[in-house]
């Protein structure tokens, strides 16, 4: 019997699901709103030194990569199945569309996060 | 001639019961996951192309349209939040303890209370690295 390839893709939604029900909502806030407004945090608190320290050292380089990863993993898995939901076949070019998609945001996430330097 | 037999049509099927509803809404969440995954993945890539890359990324986010759109990724991951728990009495393996199965209110509510947790632990992170 061919093994099916569904587990690995439920685990990366299922730890991208849970880390973003965790956390995702405040990253939002602290990005997006908090430090542009001013609230609770300086607006100058994403500064460019600071951030390449954060990502000099192999945990905020992990942080960032799970963040980025398993945000992507997690929405192209449920996406993939919601376009089934639609009549859109669960095989194929939606497939290849929602992993592909994925899979190029892991690689570029990595390859930036290594162009960083330790 | 064979007649033809009624075949109820599968569109818009979705829309015939509010249980169906808040189920796509629950699933709809992930287009904002997304958008704030490639939000975050801009940044890491500016930053690795230097300061003045960054400095444009921090620009952007500072825009009001960047404001407004936060805001409703903002709504739409704490809705993920909430059905994320709502949902994980069904999704995860039942715990028994005391030979008992753990009720779904005990297990949303932890999930719940985890990501108050985890969330303000973060900000208070973030604060004492920014200043």
């Amino acid at each position: 019997m061919k093994r099916s390839n569904q587990p690995v893709f439920w685990l990366l939604f299922g730890a991208g699901g849970m880390f973003s029900a965790l956390v995702g909502g405040m990253l939002v806030f602290i990005t997006g709103i908090a430090m542009p407004l001013g609230i609770g945090l300086p607006t100058d608190a994403l500064t460019y030194d600071n951030l390449l320290v954060f990502h000099r050292h192999w945990l905020g380089k992990a942080f960032t990569f799970a963040v980025t990863s398993l945000f992507l993993w997690h929405g192209a898995h449920r996406i993939f199945h919601s376009l089934h939901d639609f009549g859109v076949p669960a095989r194929g070019a939606s497939a290849i569309a929602c992993y592909g998609i994925a899979l190029a945001g892991t690689v570029a996430a990595a390859v930036a996060l290594l162009a960083i330097g330790f | 001639m064979a007649r033809r037999p009624y075949v109820r049509t599968m569109d818009g099927w979705w829309k015939r019961d509010a249980f169906f509803m808040r189920y796509m809404a629950r699933e709809a969440t992930a287009i904002f996951v997304v958008i704030y995954a490639f939000v975050l993945l801009a940044g890491v890539v500016q930053l690795a192309r230097g300061e003045a890359a960054f400095a444009a990324w921090v620009a952007a986010l500072h825009s009001p349209a960047s404001i407004a759109m936060h805001v409703v990724l903002l709504a739409a991951f704490i809705y993920h939040t909430y059905t994320w728990f709502e949902i994980m009495p069904k999704t995860m393996p039942p715990i028994v303890v005391a030979g008992r199965k753990l009720s779904p209110g005990v297990i949303t509510g932890a999930g719940l209370a985890a990501s108050a947790v985890l969330s303000i632990a973060l900000l208070l992170v973030v604060r004492a690295l920014a200043s």
